[in-house]
């Protein structure tokens, strides 16, 4: 017997899944970099919000067609993949179907299958069409130029092909077809193949078949460097989003330390500083770098799939600012591959590049434009918050750089000297009963 | 006028050794803003027709913190959460309402964990409840079959899914209630938030509330109602740059009230 096939089969397999397990663990260490933050609370809300959210894609169908044609091809990425557990037992054992002595239910289950392609197939087409030939305006954003473009079409290219690949083979699979059980839609392909010799019939029928498999072994390797990760980190993401009301913006520990400290009248100022002082006090306010923000934020920026649903939702983008919150997670994403290939060049180390996330990537002019309305935060589909790390960076603006703008520092030099934002006096503040 | 708004302070209750149902939070741009005056005045209306006893801290009252904290200075808005809830917690505060959406936001979300833990209503939700209770009653008045928009202000709206009470007293003044095509948890901000109330917007092609003002425009509305001081100052201004303001009035929902019932 020959046994090259089955032994290429698992070369490949053990090839295609090693990479991709080598490029998880990068991914990991990646999101670790950021700031611990704590989200082992409330775990039952926790699993609910992944299973109506990542699992039944609730919030997707806020814009119906994106939405219906979106759950299309969710589900039929996630059952067609049922099939590729047969290819890869029958790729190890060189067995041809083995499954399909279940008989009926092969058969329904391939049924299924074909027209779950047929429909990923043409969504996809329309996928293709807003964003090439319609030309929705979200697609279009300056942060949508080069690679994003490119990306998001390459992904559906993928799809389409691996689709293809799935029908031919059925079709050019004369058992298969014999067998006149769910060959549904591959029934009408056969014939296309009619002029063909009962060998090259086969042969298309192997060729399909391999790059089948092969096709889907590198898509696999494709999603660490494409936006399409999310098809498994929505799931995390959804997981450890925010549960507390979408206004409630979290209180800097450290700050309240400080403030808890002015405030105690029995704290005495001249005395030694603790022996934790050093670990107490954090390096700066506010976030600069990747390194600042939660492993949490990275997270968000590794699960963006750039549909720009926040973005044409944010009010400051619609009225033409520079801010963009899709913008905002690929910068993150961008910065943080950035510092994690440093760290591969430098043997585990990261070498200072002297570049930062503020400034080289995102400007102080689109985090000013930030009117905080979470209108960004309510549009993910999975849950992912620009605008914590806008806040975060403002923080690191004012309390590292003072560079608010002036109008800003005089707003918050009245409330400092009278308690109002405006400059009018306390001792006024009840005048209006009288007036 | 003025003679019939009865104002109390915390510090006149503690004298006499009284504990108010409720402490109205009037806020900076109630105490402060000519427009929000109007707001808090019409309020204080209505507390005193549904007898509540509430009262205010008048000048013990200071800013939230609210713009400090989302322009990025959290010292000064942890010193000022700290100080004003050391005030109310030295008066055993217990329920607060409050006109203002981002005041309601902050002691709502951010004030307990420093220390301030208070039951927060916006003040159409406490309206709502009064009406619930039977201690005020609603007539449409001037306002029957008028078209309304609601205006949903962020912080009140997605911050804190608060988009039915305002709607329900709308609907109790028998008027017309039309929604704009952004609204609830897809309703556009006026532009104020995030501090933008106290800076020049970024360069862009359109101001945030002049696209607001827009979309309450189409549908034909007859009043803008807000319920957020902010909000109103925009969409004022928005009103007045598409030179409508003698059609169309920016009110808000407890102005409303309180001028439905000849307040």
């Amino acid at each position: 017997m020959d046994y090259l096939p089955q032994i290429l089969f698992a070369i490949a397999l053990v090839a295609g899944i090693g990479y991709f397990a080598r490029n998880v663990k990068k991914l990991m260490r990646n999101i670790k970099l950021g700031r611990d933050v704590d989200v082992s609370d409330n775990k039952s809300q926790r699993w609910k919000n992944m299973t109506m959210i990542a699992l039944g894609q609730s919030k997707m169908v806020k814009r119906p067609i994106a939405g219906l044609l979106h759950v299309i091809v969710y589900v039929g990425f996630v059952v067609i993949n049922i099939e590729v557990l047969e290819i890869i037992i029958d790729g190890l054992t060189g067995k041809h179907r083995i499954f399909s002595s279940a008989g009926a239910i092969y058969g329904f289950l391939i049924g299924t299958f074909e027209i779950l392609a047929v429909l990923v197939f043409v969504s996809v087409i329309v996928f293709w069409l807003r964003r090439n030939v319609i030309k929705l305006k979200r697609f279009l954003s300056s942060e949508m130029k080069g690679w994003p473009k490119s990306d998001g079409n390459m992904i559906l290219y993928f799809e389409m092909v691996l689709m293809t690949l799935f029908l031919v083979m059925n079709a050019t699979d004369l058992k298969f077809q014999a067998m006149d059980s769910g060959n549904i839609i591959s029934q009408h392909i056969t014939p296309w193949f009619s002029n063909f010799s009962g060998h090259s019939i086969h042969l298309i029928e192997r060729t399909a078949w391999w790059l089948h498999i092969l096709g889907i072994l590198i898509f696999l390797n494709y999603l660490y460097f494409s936006k399409h990760l999310h098809i498994l980190l929505a799931f995390p993401n959804t997981y450890y989003g925010k549960l507390t009301p979408k206004g409630q913006f979290e209180n800097n520990e450290a700050v309240t330390k400080e403030v808890k400290m002015m405030m105690d009248p029995n704290v005495d100022p001249f005395a030694a500083p603790p022996e934790d002082a050093e670990a107490a006090v954090p390096a700066k306010f506010g976030a600069s770098d990747v390194k600042d923000l939660s492993w949490v934020n990275l997270l968000n920026a590794y699960t963006c799939t750039e549909c720009g649903r926040c973005t044409s939702e944010c009010p400051a983008n619609q009225t033409g600012k520079k801010l963009s919150p899709r913008k905002i997670m690929m910068d993150t994403r961008d910065r943080l591959e950035e510092v994690g290939k440093n760290i591969d060049a430098n043997k585990g180390e990261f070498k200072d590049d002297g570049k930062q996330l503020l400034g080289d990537y995102i400007t102080n002019e689109e985090l000013w434009a930030c009117t905080s309305c979470n209108a960004c935060v309510e549009a993910c589909p999975v849950s992912i918050d620009p605008l914590n790390i806008i806040m975060q960076m403002r923080q690191y603006l004012v309390m590292e750089q003072s560079a608010a703008p002036m109008e800003l520092n005089n707003m918050m030099t009245n409330i400092e000297n009278n308690g109002a934002p405006w400059p009018y006096n306390q001792m006024d503040r009840l005048n209006w009963k009288d007036e | 006028m003025s003679e019939l708004l009865k104002v109390p302070t915390m510090a006149e209750f503690m004298a006499a050794g009284k504990q108010p149902e409720v402490l109205f939070w009037v806020g900076c741009a109630g105490s402060f803003d000519d427009r929000a005056k109007k707001i808090t005045k019409a309020f204080v209306k209505l507390l005193n027709k549904a007898n509540v006893e509430f009262a205010v801290l008048g000048t013990e009252e200071s800013c939230t913190g609210d713009p400090a904290k989302r322009s990025g200075n959290e010292f000064l808005f942890q010193m000022q959460a700290v100080t004003n809830i050391e005030v109310m917690n030295a008066y055993e505060i217990k329920k607060i309402v409050t006109a203002c959406p981002h005041c309601f936001n902050t002691i709502k979300n951010e004030y307990p964990e420093l220390g301030g833990n208070y039951e927060v209503m916006h003040h159409t939700q406490f309206l709502k409840s009064l009406l619930a209770e039977g201690r005020l009653t609603i007539e449409g008045g001037q306002y029957k079959g008028k078209r309304i928009t609601f205006h949903d202000p962020c912080y009140l709206g997605r911050a804190n899914q608060v988009y039915e009470a305002p709607r329900d007293l709308i609907r109790k003044l028998d008027a017309e209630l039309v929604e704009m095509k952004s609204c609830k948890s897809r309703g556009l901000c006026c532009g104020a938030g995030g501090a933008q109330m106290f800076k020049e917007p970024e360069k862009g092609n359109k101001d945030v509330n002049i696209e607001r003002t827009e979309q309450a425009l189409e549908t034909k509305p007859q009043i803008i109602a807000a319920g957020c001081p902010f909000c109103n100052t925009m969409m004022t201004d928005g009103v007045k740059n598409k030179e409508k303001e003698n059609d169309i009035a920016v009110m808000d929902i407890a102005e409303l009230i309180a001028n439905a019932q000849d307040l």
